[in-house]
């Protein structure tokens, strides 16, 4: 049970199922609270974990290989733009780190391409991609490569 | 058979996966292609889909040409010694020409990508990785996609290409079905870009019971890149290559970090220095690669393979020395949470602290992918300006089936794409794909809606079987097939195999 569900936290609200890649975390319709329907199949990623606006589900280790009495506690501020961790040994020795997320406010710096100016034939037909040469930040423009260059076999 | 609902979409272009392949293919087409319906389909949510779902501390292919670090050649040059001399140097070459733009726009974006404080230039881990906190990359470009297609299906898993009926050899859609409703959905297309993910889980995991689900690549990557091109006949290429990692025990944290910026190293139980040993052994089977530096990484797991079947394990990464300094013990760790927090999980419960203790390694079970340090896939269309003749056939990333484009896993021959190339790629597949639609004019494509029901009768037989055939079966028998029956994930590696079997 990699992901499991603290019940008393849980408010049924779906974001977990919402976000979890592999299709795993659903409302139970008895308890109406998240439950991981396959553990087996569960990659760890913390998606969920991280969704989760209650807090309310956490992980332990596979119980083929990992002793109970661990944990890795993550907090997501999306707000703040950075992200907490906080891993608990068995033992009780304790490490936690602090790393950003975004250095941009959300969503503001990404362009919708629809809205540049259409691009002509020329563009259309060369090797160029969008925003390309500029962005490739290089005088030189698109590399090329001459066609025999390719054929001269393995070279080191 | 049960009814179930028809969705009926038409688009220009189907985009099938949303992982980083298929992002960047969503993004690119909307430049390029202004008034065409761009339609993208994922089966899970894009916000946290593919490989990158978990995050990643470090986009592994990046030339860095702006400060001349690193040329596409010199790129090309790598990945076919690591790969043994099988690689499309055509495909390699435009890949790696165009990874920089897209790293650079990644960073104007918001993702944090690391600076060296003297050089000013991003913090290289290794000569062509470097270091980013990406826990939120995959939001960051799933929001450029979504800004650019018309619609993004999540939930929707797509199962078979459509053919067109007006002109042998070209698809014309994809279907699947919704993993939410069960409802069945159609798209036809003048043109699909498969951006799908590899294949986990075709080789029994090394861990058994709860732990099969820990494996390295992400375990819902069902194999959809070659499943959907294969039915339809496409061309295939080193589909017998299989990839097998070398990784820390139990959690298959990664060792890129550790060995090229952390300086770790690895020994045998006994304390000694092993590879140099296989050095003749591996000589006499694969000559002169040995000899090549960087050693290729396949060799480098054979000597560990055969160091351990020699009796000399387990492996050990040489922690202690390198995380007595705290920032690289930050740096050891960050490179977990940021990409693989099981094996910190794994660690924590283990009490394994690598200052302390160095941790074991083991090699993984094998995955068929394309975009990792492993080259199967679908057998593509290079660029005009570069490839020679018989790797060129009208448009860049297009399989041998007209109108069908790849990219990332989907593609083979093009090793060490990683992230940032698999999105690259996408690009440049959408790209091609817009160019093929337009000089397409007004042809149409034909799909017949028998074509359309017989892959639903198709998608939908197994539960038709296990209604029929319930009582027919014993108690054991009934408790596996409903297992499989009612598993997503398992459904269709279980039409996969019947596919296969007929």
């Amino acid at each position: 049970m990699p992901t499991f569900v603290y019940m008393t936290r849980c408010d049924g609200c779906g974001h977990c199922v919402d976000i979890c890649p592999s299709d795993i975390m659903h409302i139970d319709k008895t308890i109406r609270r998240a439950v991981n329907i396959e553990p087996n199949m569960c990659w760890e990623c913390y998606s969920c974990v991280k969704a989760c606006p209650q807090n309310a589900i956490d992980v332990r280790g596979y119980a083929d290989f990992a002793p109970l009495g661990h944990s890795v506690r993550v907090l997501r501020e999306e707000e703040k733009g950075t992200i907490s961790w906080k891993i608990k040994f068995r033992d009780g020795r304790e490490k936690n780190f602090l790393s950003p997320i975004t250095t941009k406010p959300w969503g503001e710096n990404i362009p919708k391409l629809g809205d540049l100016e259409v691009p002509d034939q020329s563009a259309l037909d060369s090797q160029l991609l969008c925003f390309e040469p500029d962005a490739l930040n290089v005088d030189t423009g698109l590399p090329v490569i001459s066609k025999d260059k390719l054929k001269e076999g393995v070279y080191y | 058979m049960a009814k179930r609902k028809t969705v009926w979409e038409d688009c220009d272009i189907l985009v099938v996966g949303g992982g980083m392949a298929g992002t960047g293919a969503a993004y690119e087409a909307r430049y390029w292609g202004r008034d065409m319906k761009i339609i993208c389909a994922e089966k899970a949510n894009i916000d946290r889909s593919g490989a990158v779902a978990q995050g990643l501390y470090a986009i592994n292919c990046y030339m860095g040409m702006q400060w001349d670090e690193n040329q596409p050649e010199d790129h090309v040059r790598y990945a076919r010694n690591d790969l043994m001399g099988l690689v499309r140097e055509d495909l390699a070459f435009d890949m790696a020409r165009h990874v920089d733009s897209a790293v650079h726009k990644f960073e104007e974006w918001g993702l944090p990508i690391m600076r060296n404080e003297e050089s000013g230039r991003y913090q290289r881990e290794g000569k062509w990785q470097i270091m980013i906190h990406g826990e939120s990359y995959k939001p960051i470009v799933a929001e450029a996609a979504r800004n650019s297609a018309d619609k993004i299906y999540n939930r929707i898993m797509i199962t078979h290409l459509l053919m067109d009926e007006g002109r042998e050899n070209r698809v014309g859609g994809a279907v699947g079905f919704n993993c939410r409703t069960g409802d069945y959905h159609v798209f036809r297309a003048k043109a699909v870009i498969v951006g799908a993910g590899g294949a986990s889980h075709i080789f029994k995991p090394r861990s058994v019971g709860e732990g099969m689900g820990r494996t390295w690549y992400a375990p819902w990557s069902s194999g959809s890149a070659y499943a959907l091109p294969i039915e339809v006949g496409a061309k295939m290429t080193q589909m017998e290559n299989r990839i097998v990692l070398t990784r820390f025990k139990d959690g298959y944290g990664p060792v890129g970090a550790y060995f090229l910026h952390l300086k770790t190293y690895t020994q045998n139980t006994y304390g000694e220095e092993y590879e140099s040993k296989w050095y003749e052994h591996t000589k006499a089977m694969v000559g002169e690669y040995i000899d090549h530096t960087p050693t290729p990484t396949c060799l480098r797991n054979h000597a560990f393979i055969e160091e351990v079947k020699a009796g000399r394990g387990p492996i050990h990464m040489v922690t202690m020395e390198a995380f007595q300094d705290p920032h690289l013990e930050e740096i050891g760790w960050e490179n977990f949470l940021g990409m693989t927090v099981g094996q910190a999980v794994v660690w924590a419960s283990q009490n394994i602290d690598p200052k302390y203790i160095n941790p074991e390694l083991t090699t993984s079970e094998p995955y068929v992918m394309g975009s990792h340090a492993t080259c199967s896939g679908a057998w593509v269309s290079g660029p005009e300006d570069i490839s020679p003749p018989e790797y060129f056939w009208g448009y860049n990333r297009m399989l041998t089936v007209d109108g069908l484009f790849g990219a990332g896993d989907t593609v083979g021959g093009t090793a060490h794409k990683f992230s940032s190339g698999s999105f690259t790629e996408g690009r440049i597949a959408a790209k091609a794909a817009v160019k093929y639609i337009l000089d397409m004019g007004n042809e149409k494509i034909q799909v017949s809606n028998k074509q359309c029901e017989d892959l639903k009768e198709i998608i939908y037989k197994p539960l038709e079987n296990y209604t029929v055939g319930r009582n027919e079966i014993t108690r054991v028998l009934f408790l596996q097939a409903t297992y499989y029956l009612f598993k997503d994930s398992n459904v269709l590696k279980k039409l996969w195999m019947n596919i296969v079997a007929v």
